[in-house]
């Protein structure tokens, strides 16, 4: 192959390389952008006018009919939603990281079991627990409670799995070793010694528990029939519902839905990195 | 994984080594502190449930006699599990995620595939951008996902079906025929940057030496991706397989979305929809076997793919 013809054939693959990446990029951005412009519009242009054009910038009318409508029941949802999702993923990442370190640090018997006992809870479907949940929370009394939808969100074994290859990759045994000859106990060790050094790695499991609980949908619909109970996912579900009756609702679905996607997509963005530690562990291991 | 703690390689270990273990490790009750907070919930809120769950479906709801008889739970064998086989509706659903399934999972992975591996050539510019866009979907709950795509579905609404209507297209993605493929390409949207972010990650961390000699001899791009990439980041697609396998199991959030509008999707459309169904007809026994049926057939999936490709690859 001469010279020529490579260059050009680089070329060409460089120029087809990007029209499909253009494509595919319209294809991801294209509802988001359809969302940003349809939550700017009144109820009436969304059929009449095109979709993809801005009409009347209605924006901050849009957000004031959704923040008011029902006594303010969508601020309700959303905050449901932070609490389920960032103080159980906290929980939970704290308990997931106790968990992990002592199966990376400690030798005992059982070891492998318990965390083969773990991996095999990496599998099993969070919806395939939905429904024997329910019927155990209604035999307590806790369906209808936040703990329903919060205490089952605590528990992540993938976060376990993380927190095990993290310690052992980012916690070096001397280090344990000699604050023990220090003295100092266990959990002194674990929170003064090992906590800064998984700082990193514990945003990672943190952000895929924050998902995680973010995005579920399926145990908050099982367990909740209050409404003021309701993360935004259930909430905005049950309203999509009522739009064929009350017409006037659909604004309100799009512009809660915008409402609902753009924080976490901009905490995203800016975490980037911890995406990719994780991810990156958890395909190799 | 490699037991580093106990990996004494070698011959036996030194006799002070040993006792320093003995001696110096943690008491066990400050081992049990350490993995009780999350085992009890982890046993509570996932063995325990799954345990109830097989018990349920084992069960059967009688009446006793007479007009007045009441009713009441009893052993009942297999005899849930029968009626699940004899349950049209279920192997309706079955199918239909099958179809689902062979499709949808692997179009998604091969073009998450291509992207990784165009993201890992030097033929792209924008690289953060079409990385950041294909990932921000993750980012949508599935709900609120299929929300926006029923916009974009919608007759009266989407600037799609418009721009179609505008070529001489008359696209119904609600019909009979095509709903099934809008809930795959709901699912499509969300995962394909996620999975496309696992294999990337994977191909990063392949020591670029890999690669000189093979460009050195002459290979071409796709030469050294194709024998040399895709076969070494071989794990991660087939751990993306499985979670995809999975994934399209549990289907609920896109299709009871998309049932809101469109008359094409039953209330039984997936397994998962039929489990809840009937849970709500207060037929928990025959509920909890469906759900027993489809975690088994996850689990079948999921590891014989891990098992036949793992053979295949000779590992």
């Amino acid at each position: 192959m001469s010279t020529q013809t490579a260059i050009r054939e680089s070329r060409v693959s460089r120029t087809a390389a990007m029209a499909l990446m253009l494509v595919l990029a319209v294809y991801f951005l294209l509802p988001i952008y359809f969302l940003l412009v349809a939550a700017t519009k009144p109820q009436g242009d969304l059929a009449s006018t095109f979709g993809l054009a801005f009409s009347h910038f209605d924006l901050a009318k849009n957000l004031g009919t959704l923040f008011g409508r029902s006594d303010g029941v969508f601020g309700r949802w959303a905050l449901n939603s932070v609490i389920y999702a960032v103080l159980g993923a906290a929980v939970g990442t704290l308990i997931s990281a106790l968990c992990g370190y002592a199966l990376a640090t400690f030798t005992f018997r059982g070891r492998e079991f318990l965390f083969n006992v773990i991996l095999g809870g990496v599998l099993v479907p969070t919806t395939a627990l939905a429904l024997p949940l329910f019927l155990l929370f209604s035999a307590t009394g806790i369906v209808n409670t936040y703990l329903a939808v919060f205490l089952p969100s605590i528990v992540s074994p993938f976060g376990v799995y993380l927190a095990r290859i993290f310690t052992v990759a980012a916690v070096p045994r001397e280090i344990v070793e000699s604050a023990r000859l220090d003295g100092a106990g266990e959990f002194r060790t674990f929170f003064s010694v090992a906590f800064k050094l998984l700082t990193p790695s514990l945003v990672t499991i943190f952000l895929f528990q924050f998902v995680g609980i973010w995005n579920n949908f399926f145990l908050p619909m099982v367990m909740l029939q209050k409404e003021s109970l309701f993360p935004i996912t259930l909430g905005l579900y049950e309203w999509n519902g009522q739009t064929a009756r009350v017409s006037l609702l659909q604004e309100s679905v799009i512009t809660g839905a915008l409402v609902s996607i753009v924080p976490v997509i901009i905490v995203f963005v800016l975490l980037q990195r911890f995406w990719r530690t994780g991810l990156a562990s958890g395909a190799l291991k | 994984m490699t037991d580093i703690a106990t990996g004494t390689t070698g011959a036996v270990a030194a006799p002070g080594d040993l006792r320093r273990h003995n001696g110096g490790g943690p008491r066990a009750s400050t081992i049990v502190a350490f993995l009780l907070p999350f085992f009890l919930p982890f046993v509570l809120f996932y063995l325990v449930p799954i345990a109830y769950a097989v018990w349920q479906s084992l069960l059967v709801v009688r009446r006793t006699a007479g007009q007045y008889g009441t009713s009441y739970t009893a052993f009942g064998g297999v005899t849930q599990y029968a009626q699940v086989f004899q349950n049209g509706e279920f192997w309706a659903s079955i199918g239909r995620i099958a179809l689902f399934g062979i499709v949808q999972v692997p179009v998604m992975l091969f073009v998450a595939l291509i992207m990784a591996l165009l993201l890992d050539t030097p033929l792209l510019r924008l690289k953060a951008f079409f990385r950041v866009s294909a990932f921000m979907p993750y980012a949508v709950p599935g709900v609120i996902a299929a929300i926006m795509w029923s916009f974009l579905y919608s007759p009266q609404l989407s600037p799609v079906v418009d721009v179609l209507k505008g070529i001489g297209l008359h696209a119904d993605f609600l019909g009979p025929g095509a709903v099934l493929w809008s809930a795959a390409n709901v699912s499509t949207w969300l995962w394909t940057g996620y999975n496309m972010l696992i294999m990337f990650s994977a191909l990063q961390s392949i020591p670029q030496e890999l690669y000189e000699a093979a460009t050195i001899d002459g290979a071409s791009n796709w030469a050294i991706a194709w024998r040399i990439k895709v076969p070494i980041i071989a794990p991660s697609i087939i751990l993306t397989t499985v979670f995809s396998i999975i994934g399209t199991l549990q289907l609920y959030a896109e299709p009871a979305v998309l049932r809101q509008i469109s008359s094409n999707i039953s209330s039984t459309f997936t397994p998962n929809m039929l489990a809840y169904a009937v849970a709500s007809g207060n037929n928990y026994q025959q509920a909890a076997a469906i759900s027993v049926v489809i975690a088994v057939i996850t689990f079948v999936l999921s590891f014989g793919f891990m098992r036949l490709t793992a053979k295949r690859a000779g590992l």
